[in-house]
């Protein structure tokens, strides 16, 4: 696998790209540095940025990112791509919103409905890329339209208010366990759950060695298809419970919602470090990545910049994310060569 | 696929004729035209063909490098940010007080910088394309906000609103559709009848092959991104013209609808294989299905259902076409080769 591969490689002391290599395997832990230090930057220019109540406003902006981000850092892991997750979340949140407001369910319920309506759009993704063989990138940017127009056609000009959704459902996004907003706590058990089968199951690690070496993977036995059917599968699910806390937290719900999402999932999945080329990242780096954005959009908020100006930082992000990626992997190449050759 | 040539030449040519891709869609193109006859006696008239084909002309313009693009194995996705930023530089310019000319050249200039900044991060950077042009999608609409922000600018001298909305004197020809004939025949004599187009295909067909063989990848890779980014400067110029609006908001969305024309046009995802001509016909097929749709009362909105489905469909039937083809050449094959197929030097060697 790729990453074994790297650090064997760099455990050579002394070696004048050795910081390139702790970057490279502490994507993570420099994420969190590049975090503080923006942080106390930014908390000179404006004061209100580390006050528990806008710190934890991010965090839960962020956690439904970070859902979405997981489910997408699966995908990414097994070489693929999904382009179609803001449509599902919008159809999800669009129909949990329109099912509660004609009381077809309860709380509980609802979210089941579109938690499950996730899994089937992320079943149908999965059964186009791998049953149908299309690649990813067209099945998906082909989805992306297909469920963003059924969520049109089932919404029509129709918006779901704030006020048709029960009682006390919106607060969910307010609530804490033990300080820790609700939010925050989904996407951490999120994380958590998904890092332990990743990491410590047979099933988890096919997904690195289907991604980083798919033709390898074939001949080991690995079923393939199926590890990329579930992937998406699990991607489907993880925009349906992001969908589910975006009406829960916006309330408001009409056909367009969730617009722009795929950008910031992708962008998240990007800056947190998940190869692009498959088999490498960790769902830990996503979620972080998801923080990393949302805590710059509400950095440049502070610091008075317009939202107008967002878009391209988003942008910027993700081209500086794979830069460094395709620099530092360059030089630890090139440094192992030199190794090899001493 | 040689093999089977043989005693049967006269009809497995003409089979191979009607399996053509873009003789699927030259039928698929007649049975979509006399549908929206019997839906609308208006459909075949000369003036709901110009406005049927105007309402897709930047998309069909952006179509054509995108199929270079596609051909050579990679994809740029910030086509339509690019026509938004141009139409927001247009509109700021103007608003200004800048005379239209000088602002249609900056425009320009932004257009060739911004595929410069796409060709060199893929091309000298080893980027993956799909990340770097999701990011100058973001980026280029971004920078589009940052300049415009949320207003609209509509003053546009008449002159310029008639690149967009005028036809041909005496017909009903758009000028857009003229500006997309003389760009598609100029790309595909380069693509189809010229040495940078075998090297396009060299480089979708097999990258280090070309590289070996003398092909400067990375200077063809940037010199079609520059050219892709030209272009959609160019549509953004059209778009602003023929809706005479400039907002930051412009061509959103219009990417999804480029790719799918090429796609449908037969070009392959993944490189090395595709024309022009297929891409025009993908174009008059897409325009034709929309201006039928909405004839038949199916909002914009909900069309975006029939174009995803037509995306994921034009490359589902190549593929099962190409299993279902081995299927039969397995079935079929077996009996030796004929003589003639069989390259010159083996024969003299047995």
């Amino acid at each position: 696998m790729t990453d074994a591969g790297v650090t064997a490689t760099l455990d050579v002391p002394r070696d004048r790209s050795a910081w390139l290599g702790v970057v490279a395997r502490q994507r993570e832990l420099s994420l969190v540095a590049i975090m503080v230090v923006l942080g106390a930057l930014v908390s000179i220019a404006a004061p209100q940025f580390l006050t528990v109540d806008n710190i934890s406003q991010v965090a839960v902006l962020a956690s439904i990112v970070a859902v979405a981000a997981v489910g997408e850092a699966l995908v990414v892991i097994t070489r693929n791509v999904d382009l179609s997750v803001e449509a599902m979340m919008g159809l999800v949140a669009y129909c949990v919103a329109v099912s509660l407001e004609n009381h077809m369910f309860g709380a509980p319920g609802a979210i089941l409905f579109g938690v499950g309506i996730g899994l089937v759009l992320g079943m149908i993704n999965g059964f186009i890329v791998t049953i149908l063989r299309v690649p990813a990138i067209v099945a998906t940017l082909g989805t992306l339209s297909i469920f963003r127009g059924v969520d049109y056609l089932v919404a029509g000009s129709h918006q779901v208010p704030r006020s048709g959704l029960p009682p006390g459902f919106t607060d969910a996004a307010h609530n804490d366990i033990f300080g820790i907003p609700i939010f925050v706590f989904i996407a951490v058990v999120v994380v958590v759950v998904g890092s332990v089968l990743l990491r410590w199951t047979t099933f988890g690690r096919q997904f690195y060695a289907v991604g980083s070496n798919p033709e390898a993977a074939a001949i080991l036995g690995i079923p393939s298809r199926l590890v990329v059917f579930v992937a998406f599968a699990l991607c489907g699910l993880m925009a349906g419970i992001a969908g589910v806390m975006y009406v829960i937290e916006f309330g408001t719900i009409n056909g367009t919602s969730a617009g722009g999402y795929t950008l910031q999932v992708v962008a998240a999945v990007v800056v947190g470090g998940v190869g692009i080329f498959g088999g490498t990242g960790t769902l830990a780096g996503a979620a972080l990545g998801a923080l990393f954005l949302g805590f710059i959009a509400n950095a440049l908020i502070l610091i008075g910049l317009s939202q107008f100006w967002l878009q391209a930082i988003y942008g910027l992000v993700i081209l500086v994310a794979v830069s460094a990626d395709a620099y530092i992997l360059r030089r630890l190449q090139r440094a192992a060569s030199l190794n090899r050759s001493r | 696929m040689s093999a089977a040539v043989g005693p049967f030449t006269e009809g497995r040519s003409w089979t191979r004729l009607l399996a053509r891709w873009e003789t699927l869609l030259l039928v698929a193109l007649l049975v979509l035209i006399v549908l929206g006859n019997a839906l609308s006696p208006f459909f075949l008239t000369s003036g709901n063909f110009g406005n049927l084909i105007a309402a897709l002309m930047e998309v069909a313009i952006m179509a054509l490098p995108m199929t270079l693009i596609i051909i050579a194995g990679e994809i740029d996705l910030s086509v339509e940010s690019m026509a938004g930023l141009s139409s927001a530089i247009l509109g700021f310019l103007w608003a200004a007080g800048v005379p239209m000319e000088v602002a249609i050249a900056v425009v320009l200039v932004v257009g060739v910088l911004g595929g410069l900044l796409n060709g060199l991060l893929v091309a000298r950077g080893g980027l993956p394309s799909l990340v770097v042009t999701l990011g100058t999608l973001a980026l280029f609409r971004g920078l589009a906000l940052i300049i415009l922000g949320p207003r609209g600018v509509s003053d546009f001298p008449p002159g310029f609103t008639e690149i967009g909305f005028g036809h041909v004197p005496g017909t009903d020809i758009p000028w857009p559709f003229v500006i997309f004939l003389a760009l598609a025949l100029i790309l595909g004599v380069v693509l189809h009848r010229s040495w940078v187009g075998r090297q396009v295909y060299a480089i979708g067909k097999n990258t280090g092959a070309a590289r070996f063989s003398g092909v400067r990848v990375a200077r063809v890779k940037i010199g079609l991104f520059v050219l892709t980014g030209l272009i959609a400067a160019v549509a953004g110029v059209i778009l602003t013209s023929r809706l005479s609006t400039s907002r930051a908001d412009a061509g959103q969305g219009m990417t999804l609808t480029v790719v799918t024309v090429v796609l449908l046009g037969g070009v392959n995802i993944f490189g090395g294989s595709g024309t022009i001509p297929g891409v025009v016909l993908a174009v008059l097929v897409v325009a034709v299905m929309q201006n039928a749709l909405r004839l038949a009362g199916v909002s914009v909105d909900v069309q975006s259902i029939a174009l995803g489905l037509l995306l994921i469909v034009s490359v589902v039937i190549p593929t099962f076409a190409h299993q279902a083809k081995s299927a039969v050449d397995r079935v079929v094959g077996g009996r030796p080769p004929p003589a003639d197929s069989v390259p010159r030097g083996e024969r003299a060697l047995s």
